[in-house]
């Protein structure tokens, strides 16, 4: 068993609460949007992180590389503590670890070319002399499957696809070892999103890259994944090799979040596992086990509602926190 | 056979461009058949023509920059829609045709509560006193499944979740009993365990109702699981046309195939998704010939000087199926991709 290059423990994130503005209005309370999160992912793997809007899922993706500073949890990344990492450090630490956005728009310099772009993190971590600079730019517009003559565009000037690669290329034109990947195909039509899929998995394997890939789409994970991870309200609810964890979850969430998920075949005779309600407010989190409101878990009962299960494991590399979870779903 | 409700033939909507980039040709001829209680799914890639075609069924293509182009028909149980005077206009929408969108918050007035704004509705259309379109206000609250109905209605819409709001917007869209319900993208802004409340949600009502739906949307999934019949769209134009299960299990345009084969599914081992190269053109410069030839696998010199058309029998009959494409009149070529 080789050491994880990702190791991530307690990792909280608590988003301060908002006061009134002079006396209007209601003031909002803190909010946990990370609670105690832990996981690892080894060299060259990809753990993909799911969960439903407001789960928490896209601060711990930013948490880790510290764009937003978390309460407590140690973070290791490549054999660093990057929490104990001072600005500086932080700063040349970022070469290891890169993040590409859902939106490469936003993310992206209006006013500087493609070959700015690119050429901007170079220069900032001395990669490459002015000269080289050039050369390197086309060696990763090949490498993402642009064309050279990009470089002179704008990024209003390309498609949404064309874009997350230049997203991607700019990530990787530090020669990262770590990406964090948030919702990255998510914006874009199925027929791109799957040529981005694939670059991502070929660029995985060329470059023995390592992922934490965070995603609403249980089907696209599904593509890129050795191991996922599933989040509910801030917490993870299971997480188990992804073979695994869609044959046979344990976690009645897990389990209704893959029943919802349509499938493009119309003779398709699954039955969904319907989830009433909406999911509780973050603000709010209900006491005990926090999906009990929403949960369909035939032998629910009154443990559900006063004592949070802990994430326990019930196969090898597979943890749920379920107070049922050491026996099959019904 | 059920009663024809919507005729769409050859509807062009065009967009001037700003700095004179050209014209985008945004809908470009497209022709269907909606009939009473059935369910039609109009798919597509962004771009594709999808929306502008759902908004041009009630004229609401802002103009300029767009304008949907002489020669276009829209019939609504045999009145022409494109010669309604405005006030027979206004009746219609909202009234036997309505419509829901995709950000159900952008649709809402922030500042009314929720049950006002349906309320609305329900008074303009039906000149109903302020008590009765109250009444009728939670009873539409109440038949799209929104607990306490005659509380929520006091709500504003920030006070409630995306789910919900997309339910009082199917309540609003609701209230005058249309006669077909246009639904763009309705859950695509949805969680998908909200997705699939809503979609059942939309099922139960047709069944209830018995309205058509117009389903647009970019999902093939929702598609296969919610609509009888499919029209896929590419490049402003329908490129084929299906009853569902036809569609799914033996897709004759090359897009089509293409796009069935690229979807990422839960429901097949995980291996290399085939992907459609290069991307969506643009609408101000479609390829001569089949638009989809420079993407095409089969595409050969006949493709590249001719548009293959959509077939000249009847082209969205309840049972009909067509695609725009050459490989109809020589079906050998499917055999050897290029």
């Amino acid at each position: 068993m080789t050491a994880p290059l990702v190791s991530v423990d307690g990792l909280a994130k608590q988003f301060p609460a908002s006061p009134t503005l002079r006396g209007f209005g209601q003031s909002r309370p803190a909010v946990r949007a990370v609670d105690g999160v832990s996981f690892t992912i080894g060299p060259a793997q990809t753990l993909g992180l799911v969960g439903e809007s407001g789960c928490g899922k896209s601060t711990v993706g930013r948490s880790v590389l510290r764009l937003v500073e978390p309460d407590a949890g140690s973070i290791t990344v490549d054999g660093l503590d990057v929490r104990g990492l001072g600005r500086a450090e932080l700063r040349l630490a970022r070469r290891r670890m890169q993040i590409v956005f859902q939106d490469p728009y936003g993310a992206l310099n209006p006013r500087m070319t493609v070959r700015q772009a690119l050429a901007e993190p170079l220069a900032i971590h001395r990669l490459a002399a002015p000269a080289e600079r050039s050369r390197r730019v086309d060696a990763l517009l090949e490498e993402v499957g642009l064309d050279a003559s990009f470089a002179s565009h704008f990024p209003h000037e390309l498609s949404g696809g064309q874009r997350q690669r230049v997203g991607i290329a700019r990530a990787l034109s530090v020669e990262p070892k770590f990406l964090v990947l948030d919702e990255p195909v998510s914006a874009l039509d199925v027929s791109i999103q799957a040529q981005v899929l694939n670059l991502l998995v070929d660029l995985q394997q060329r470059r023995g890259l390592t992922y934490l890939f965070i995603a609403h789409d249980l089907a696209v994970v599904k593509q890129v994944a050795d191991d996922v991870a599933v989040m509910y309200l801030g917490r993870l609810v299971e997480r188990a090799p992804a073979a695994t964890l869609y044959s046979t979850p344990r976690h009645p969430y897990t389990a209704a979040l893959l029943s919802a998920v349509p499938v493009p075949d119309p003779t398709s005779r699954r039955s969904r596992i319907p989830l009433a309600g909406d999911p509780p407010s973050p603000f709010a989190p209900p006491a005990g086990c926090p999906f009990h409101p929403r949960c369909p878990h035939p032998r629910k009962d009154e443990r559900c509602r006063t004592e949070r299960p802990a994430l326990r494991e019930v196969a090898a590399g597979h943890t749920a926190a379920c107070h049922f979870a050491t026996e099959p779903l019904p | 056979m059920s009663e024809l409700l919507l005729r769409v033939r050859d509807l062009r909507t065009y967009f001037v461009t700003e700095r004179g980039s050209g014209t985008a040709r945004a809908v470009d001829g497209v022709s269907f058949d909606l009939y009473a209680g059935e369910t039609l799914g109009v798919v597509g890639e962004s771009g594709c023509g999808k929306t502008t075609t759902a908004l041009s069924l009630l004229r609401l293509i802002t103009e300029p920059p767009g304008h949907i182009l002489p020669g276009s028909l829209i019939e609504f149980e045999g009145r022409n829609v494109l010669a309604l005077p405005p006030r027979d206009l206004q009746a219609l929408r909202g009234g036997e045709v309505a419509i829901i969108f995709q950000e159900p918050m952008t649709s809402l007035n922030p500042v009314l509560t929720v049950g006002a704004q349906i309320a609305e509705t329900v008074i303009v259309h039906e000149r109903a006193s302020r008590r009765a379109a109250r009444a009728r206000t939670v009873e539409l609250l109440q038949l799209v499944g929104i607990p306490d109905p005659a509380v929520r209605a006091d709500a504003y819409p920030h006070e409630l979740s995306g789910g919900m709001r997309q339910r009082v917007m199917i309540a609003m869209a609701l209230a005058c009993r249309p006669k077909i319900l246009i639904a763009d993208e309705p859950t695509t802004a949805l969680d998908v365990t909200i997705q699939a409340q809503i979609l059942e949600l939309l099922d139960h009502l047709q069944d209830e109702l018995g309205m058509a739906v117009l389903l647009v949307t970019h999902d093939l999934g929702v598609v296969a699981g919610a609509v009888d019949r499919v029209l896929v769209m590419y490049a402003g134009q329908v490129v084929e046309a299906a009853p569902t299960a036809e569609l799914f299990s033996r897709p004759l345009h090359p897009y089509t195939e293409g796009l069935l084969a690229s979807v990422p599914r839960l429901d097949t081992p995980r291996r290399r998704l085939p992907s459609i190269p290069g991307q969506v053109p643009s609408a101000t410069a479609w390829p001569g010939g089949c638009r989809f030839h420079p993407r095409c696998p089969y595409a050969w010199e006949r493709c590249r000087a001719e548009d293959p058309g959509l077939g000249d029998g009847d082209v969205t009959g309840p049972d009909t199926h067509v695609a725009r494409c050459w490989l109809l009149v020589e079906p050998e070529r499917r055999a050897r991709p290029a």
